[in-house]
């Protein structure tokens, strides 16, 4: 039972000290993390926001008009995270099922989750570069959306299989025992029983990695391209070789190339709004995972 | 019915995959492109206009932007269908995406050099554009000679004071080492790999936002770039204009080229694209970017 | 009867056997994809090392790739500047991370922990992208002003942007290794007349320290391996690394020259090789990472 955190009285002079100077340190830390947290939305907002209106949202930029608008970005999002979601998750999915349900070997499931973490740990620069090198070049599939989206399915592979993988642990053996026992064959058991209870854990990493390729920006940038025209994804060839920036790589596109400041602090504040959103979206398909386990 | 239709899709990029992955350099554009125009109802030709659709795919220049963005605006005029790319990656990746393939037409504000000529590059001349000096505008300094910017950019100048301004340190700011423009303002300045650079941007933009946010800057950018929020000085008491390029009399000044490879066919969009920009009637559109066409 | 319900069986059998079959392509395609990089960026990082001799490119002071009559090709200046930029954003963002990590796991009042906690969580989604832009618009500005420099792009710059964008990893990962210590040692603690404050200090925190030290071998992983962000701040010349000095790291050499070195060049290669060695220093960080862990789990 805490009351506070002041001292009591009669403590010598030396702990006495130490207690100050560590309480300070310590809500100071505090306060300029909220600060820094408070500062840095603030700032986002009145810089993003006076430049954000529904226009800006739903047009396309216009040199020759002098207009702006970010529909395009928008689009390749959605583009980017449709193709990497559809491809990353059967096989990060399916990774995660044999970590569980049929790898034996334990040294064998330590090397795939020693894998697994070395594959969450490098930087995304190195996506970037081994992305150009093997989608771009050598498969032939030039700077597209494409080869974006498939470099960042190497790179959203471990966010997938570990919280997959975590929610299949969560799964009562007496689940799988029940069903082994009437006889059900392994992938019988996994299609209708396992999987199905771990749906919550799977749909939290698919929400975590909707948010890395949100975030992503050097890959894109290297990968993807940097056209910020609007692409015509139903057209002839629109669908493999369409190239352009996502909304990360057009707030840089914005920053870096053609000091449009104020329309990078706008796409700012839209990423800030989706960023806010997911991490809500995760924290309430975390809690119906856990909720879950518990019962 | 998602579940239909997730399949659908994922069918549609297994087959892209394999196609651009399994064919050679310049087929998958075309194999993709004869399966959509065959997939589709082709409804009668009524004019080559309607019948062009497809992506053209262009990077390199920075400085190119503004006068391949407004011909791309214009060219989606002509040709509803046709999706034309820009991605601003330096001169040097835009020439070495047309080599390697990786876009369909490369940009450079530099003259080829032979040894990328004699690897197959073939130069497209658009339009002509100079490299204005630029200061923040709260400098007092309005003229300079070459020789001064060589000094400035080599080093031996480094106080504003040298040069009848304020005493503040130079703060000189210059470009990547593949740009276009870097490459054209030391040749033509004298000051190639002798620059000693405060700092350097990888894009015109980046590079004239932040000369107008610092008043000790000192950088070069494509005119087509130059705006209000910072001050081209004259150059041997030329001023950088449209005119002064036209007539030569602009000292610093290059080629914008659209670069593409010797014998390799480029798509039908791509093909109209380059020769919609070659075209007089692009001049306009290239001056409403501020440079000055080459064909027009 | 007989053969017909065989012949079903032989085909869930064969089900079976072939699901069996693509989940075990896919366990193994994570390390398919490690040997793939790992594999390209050796091969394609060993020919400029080997022409520019391990000891000059690693130990080379002067980085001048594309000098037409004289290039170098040291890194000596980037893998110092990323050491001490990581080091830097380190010394700033841990002790920040872990005190506010103390407070919200221990000290402060659940409801303000409920407002503070998901601001952080924020904090940690931004994009990359945004803390450049945020650093390049009022950092860079402050500190030439503050400094009276001639511009503000520099290591401090840098150091400081890497330092907010640890933080948020550092203050949600220590607070989880904080909350998971037994309760029972606070009990203890504050029955031997220790004061909260010193059980919150000294019993608490030691408990949680292999997940503290997690928490900060990420943020080295994710100081190190930052490219976009500070490659916004920093300048970008290929100077030997100062605090007001115009820098360029490991990641942000490979950045800002990969798009325009010519293919098969010598510049090119030796992006390749600066690759492998940031990805030598990742591996090892990696490997660090996975002690820790495994010691936090034992």
């Amino acid at each position: 039972m805490r009351t506070s955190v002041d001292a009591p009285r009669g403590l010598s002079a030396r702990r006495r000290a130490w207690h100050g100077a560590v309480r300070a340190a310590m809500y100071l830390s505090a306060a300029l993390t909220c600060a820094l947290a408070l500062g840095l939305i603030g700032y986002i907002l009145w810089r993003g926001l006076p430049g954000l209106s529904w226009e800006f949202l739903t047009t396309q930029e216009s040199i020759l008009k002098g207009t702006d608008g970010i529909l395009p970005a928008i689009q390749n999002t959605i583009y980017v995270i449709l193709v990497t979601l559809v491809i990353v998750l059967p096989l990060g999915v399916g990774a995660a099922v044999y970590l569980t349900e049929y790898a034996t070997n334990r040294r064998l499931t330590g090397a795939i989750e020693f894998a697994t973490e070395t594959l969450a740990g490098i930087p995304s620069i190195l996506y970037a570069l081994v992305g150009m090198l093997v989608f771009c070049q050598f498969c032939d599939l030039g700077t597209t959306l494409l080869a974006g989206s498939l470099t960042l399915v190497i790179m959203t592979l471990p966010t997938i299989i570990r919280t997959t993988q975590e929610s299949l642990k969560a799964v009562p053996a007496g689940y799988r025992e029940g069903a082994a026992g009437l006889g059900a064959g392994r992938w019988h058991m996994i299609r209708t029983i396992v999987l199905p209870c771990a749906l919550d854990g799977i749909v939290t990493g698919c929400i975590l990695a909707v948010g890395r390729i949100v975030g992503e920006s050097a890959v894109l940038i290297f990968t993807a391209g940097m056209s910020t025209s609007m692409q015509n994804f139903f057209g002839s060839g629109g669908l493999v070789k369409s190239s352009g920036a996502t909304l990360t790589v057009a707030l840089y596109v914005y920053a870096k190339e053609r000091y449009k400041y104020d329309n990078a602090f706008s796409v700012a504040v839209v990423l800030l709004a989706l960023t806010l959103l997911i991490n809500l979206a995760a924290g309430a398909a975390g809690k119906r995972a856990k909720r879950k386990e518990e019962r | 019915m998602k579940k239909i239709a997730t399949a659908a899709l994922a069918l549609v990029l297994a087959l892209g995959l394999l196609t651009a992955c399994g064919a050679n350099s310049t087929a998958p554009s075309s194999s993709a492109a004869a399966q959509e125009s065959s997939s589709t109802p082709a409804s009668e030709p009524a004019s080559e206009t309607e019948a062009l659709s497809g992506v053209v795919n262009t990077s390199g220049s920075t400085s190119m932007e503004s006068v391949v963005l407004a011909l791309s605006e214009a060219f989606k005029e002509l040709y509803p269908d046709v999706t034309v790319n820009y991605s601003g990656t330096g001169s040097g990746a835009g020439i070495e995406a047309a080599q390697t393939g990786t876009s369909d037409i490369g940009l450079s504000s530099r003259e080829l050099t032979e040894e990328e000529t004699a690897a197959g590059a073939v130069s497209n001349v658009v339009a002509k554009d100079g490299v204005a000096v630029i200061v923040n505008p709260a400098n007092g300094v309005e003229d300079l000679t070459v020789e001064q910017i060589a000094d400035i950019f080599s080093g031996k100048i480094t106080n504003w004071s040298e040069l009848g301004g304020e005493d503040m340190e130079i703060a000189v700011y210059g470009r990547e080492a593949g740009s276009g423009t870097r490459g054209a303002f030391e040749e033509i300045v004298g000051v190639v790999d002798a620059c000693q650079l405060t700092n350097e941007y990888s894009s015109t933009g980046d590079l004239v936002g932040n000369v107008a946010g610092n008043e000790n800057a000192i950088g070069y950018a494509s005119l087509s770039a130059v705006d209000d929020t910072v001050k081209a000085v004259k150059v041997g008491g030329v001023a950088c204009t449209e005119d002064t390029i036209k007539d030569g009399s602009y000292a610093i000044q290059r080629p914008f080229v659209m670069v593409t490879m010797e014998g390799v066919a480029l798509s039908d969009a791509a093909q109209a694209f380059l020769d919609f920009a070659m075209s007089p009637d692009a001049a306009s559109i290239i001056a409403a970017a501020g440079a000055v066409s080459a064909n027009g | 009867m007989q053969p017909q319900a065989r012949g079903k069986r032989a085909f869930r059998d064969g089900i079976e056997n072939a699901m069996r079959l693509i989940f075990t392509v896919c366990g193994f395609i994570a390390i398919a994809f490690v040997l793939l990089i790992s594999v390209y960026l050796i091969l394609s990082g060993l020919p400029a090392i080997k022409e520019v001799g391990l000891f000059d490119f690693l130990l080379g002071a002067r980085w001048d790739s594309t000098n037409k009559t004289d290039p170098a090709y040291g890194i000596l200046p980037f893998i110092l500047t990323s050491i001490w930029g990581t080091c830097g954003a380190i010394v700033i963002g841990v002790p920040v991370g872990i005190l506010t990590a103390v407070f919200l796991a221990r000290v402060a009042p659940p409801r303000l922990a409920a407002v503070v906690r998901p601001a952080v969580d924020l904090l940690a989604g931004i994009p990359s992208v945004v803390y450049g832009l945020v650093g390049m618009m009022v950092l860079v500005p402050s500190i030439k002003d503050l400094f009276d420099l001639k511009a503000g792009d520099s290591l401090l710059a840098a150091i400081l942007v890497l330092a907010v964008m640890i933080l948020p990893s550092i203050v949600s990962v220590s607070e989880t290794a904080l909350k998971a210590v037994p309760k029972e040692y606070a009990e203890g603690s504050l029955a031997l007349g220790a004061t909260s404050l010193e059980t919150d200090f000294k019993v608490i925190l030691p408990a949680a320290r292999s997940g503290v030290a997690a928490s900060v071998v990420l943020g080295v992983g994710r100081a190190i391996g930052e490219a976009m962000a500070i490659l916004m701040v920093a300048g970008n010349a290929a100077n030997m690394p100062g605090l007001f000095k115009s820098v360029k790291f490991l990641t942000t050499a490979i950045a800002s020259e990969m798009s325009y070195a010519s293919v098969g060049s010598l510049q090119r290669n030796a992006l390749y090789s600066i690759g492998l060695v940031l990805f030598v220093f990742i591996m090892l960080i990696n490997i660090l990472l996975n002690k820790v862990l495994k010691k936090n789990k034992e």
